[in-house]
């Protein structure tokens, strides 16, 4: 066997080693060129479209993750109707905020992770698992954070052993925590998280919530020039996911179009949105 | 000092072939077979964990008769092939062509190298057309011979009587629940043609199924999927049998 190190037509040696069930593993050991975390950079800044507000929000039966469709490179708007919320697998997505060409690289990779360890364990990783295995390639990223190339991911999905839906949120040093009821990252995240923190209640249904995280979307594009708002005129509409029992789901372009056009039409007479009580 | 004996190429290839085929008898055979949305894997397993059946890739399943050891050791190796060409090329770059050809390499550079012994089994890879004409379905023996096969298959110790009974029944357009109770008539035949009852919780049942929304064919089908399948009186009277992803 030892004499097949990476002969042409038949498997090399390295494929038939029995080892870890991760892709990341195994490719560090038999093309680590391949592994974005091993690419060296030159020195200096390097200017790449940015991706930019990821919010989140659980209720009850699911969490639901969205995210505004603008990448900017400076103050140009680099993508009208670019995807930053992604499946990362039947119960998991990820939305990524950061540069665009690496999230969706990492994205990418996750995705094949996670895959991979499912088809060689014959079963998923637990949802902390998930959330650990994304830890490490953040990790990984951190040379070219350095140097402004920052990747920084929402991470929702529905835990299938504790039944409820979960947030985590990350920094760029690959620090993990978990969040309740409600997160946001990237640029806008402040103004977003403003505005759910207002508007969140626990009992929200599946539709309020997703009503609830555009609404946020909106007040971050309303006060972060890096974020877009629903584009009317182009019919761009943020993108919306739901994570329930039932597995991940995109909202269709009709279901999220008709929350962005109801959310619109009552800006237009009240611009600052839905008021909260004062007591 | 003694002169070793002198064995000919065709003796001991023959003999490598036979110690082969002889452990591969040992283990239970399986069969698969087309049907209207796809592909079915059929088998006796007593094990709920160890499966003789997988996905490799989006399309592309997998099964296996013999050792368990040395095809789960090629079926890893193969989720490996297929995850690392599609993520350095695109999804739709892995085919069951290009894997069951690495895989006849594998085991041909195995069988005839004299410092190793042959692998004692033999596989199926079938990938999952659009159409029942673009489906794709490969027999790999453990000599790294390989098989364009349609219709059905069966590997193992009893594949070549199977195969027969197999090849006088099938037929194009069959539903899944018609398919799968022909592949497990033909699985409980003895070698003597007597019949004997294989009970549900034996069966270790897969599909590729083309009509799923997700890009991932392959499931599993178990419990009271399974049984109503078995149980369907006849193809006239059964239900349409799309496998609900909702139960399991």
């Amino acid at each position: 066997m030892e004499a097949n190190t990476r002969s042409f037509g038949r498997l090399p040696a390295a494929f038939l080693t029995p080892g870890s069930s991760s892709f990341m593993d195994f490719l560090s050991a038999h093309s680590p060129e391949l592994l974005p975390g091993n690419r060296k950079l030159p020195d200096g800044i390097v200017e790449a479209p940015h991706g930019t507000t990821i919010v989140a929000a659980t209720f009850p039966g699911g969490v639901v993750l969205a995210g505004d469709r603008r990448a900017t490179m400076g103050n140009m708007i680099a993508q009208r109707d670019i995807e930053k919320v992604f499946p990362a697998d039947e119960y998991s997505a990820v939305g990524i905020a950061g540069t665009a060409g690496l999230a969706v690289e990492m994205v990418k990779l996750f995705q094949l992770e996670l895959e991979h360890f499912e088809k060689v364990e014959g079963e998923q990783l637990s949802l902390e698992g998930k959330a650990n295995r994304l830890s490490t390639m953040i990790r990984s990223n951190l040379g070219m954070a350095m140097q402004g190339l920052a990747v920084v991911p929402l991470f929702a999905g529905w835990d299938i052993d504790r039944e409820k839906g979960r947030i985590f949120s990350y920094d760029v040093t690959g620090g993990r925590s978990e969040e309740h009821g409600f997160a946001a990252t990237g640029s806008g995240s402040i103004f977003a998280r403003g505005s759910m923190k207002k508007l969140y209640r626990e009992d929200l249904t599946e539709q309020q919530a997703a009503t609830l995280v555009v609404q946020a979307l909106y007040d971050a594009a309303d006060d972060d020039s890096a974020t877009g708002g629903p584009d009317m005129a182009r019919r761009i509409y943020p993108i919306v996911t739901v994570i329930t029992d039932e597995g991940f789901r995109k909202l269709t372009e009709a279901e999220s179009s008709e929350i962005a056009r109801s959310i619109h039409e009552r800006r237009l007479e009240q611009p600052d949105g839905p008021r909260a009580a004062l007591l | 000092m003694s002169t070793p004996f002198y064995v000919s190429p065709q003796q001991a290839m023959a003999d490598r072939a036979e110690y082969a085929r002889k452990g591969i008898a040992r283990g239970r055979s399986l069969v698969v077979l087309q049907y209207t949305d796809g592909i079915v894997f059929v088998g006796e397993n007593p094990s709920r964990a160890l499966h003789k059946f997988s996905e490799i890739y989006d399309r592309i399943g997998f099964a296996a008769a013999g050792k368990y050891n040395e095809y789960e050791n090629l079926r890893i190796g193969g989720v490996r092939y297929a995850d690392l060409r599609g993520y350095t090329y695109d999804r739709d770059d892995v085919t069951a062509r290009g894997l069951a050809n690495v895989y006849a390499q594998t085991l041909g550079t195995i069988f005839s190298s004299v410092g190793e012994k042959p692998y004692e089994v033999e596989l199926v890879v079938a990938e999952v057309g659009e159409t029942a004409d673009a489906d794709q379905i490969y027999r790999l023996p453990h000599d790294g011979s390989i098989v364009d096969e349609h219709g059905s298959v069966a590997v193992g110790g009893n594949a070549e009587q199977i195969s027969s009974f197999l090849d006088q029944r099938h037929r194009d357009g069959m539903t899944l629940a018609e398919a799968l109770r022909l592949a497990v008539q033909a699985l409980s035949r003895d070698t003597n043609g007597t019949e004997r009852e294989i009970p549900a919780e034996r069966l270790e049942v897969a599909v590729l199924d083309r009509t799923r929304p997700q890009a991932r064919k392959f499931k599993r089908i178990v419990g009271r999927q399974l049984s109503r399948l078995l149980q369907a009186p006849d193809a006239a009277s059964a239900p349409t049998d799309v496998p609900s992803d909702t139960e399991e």
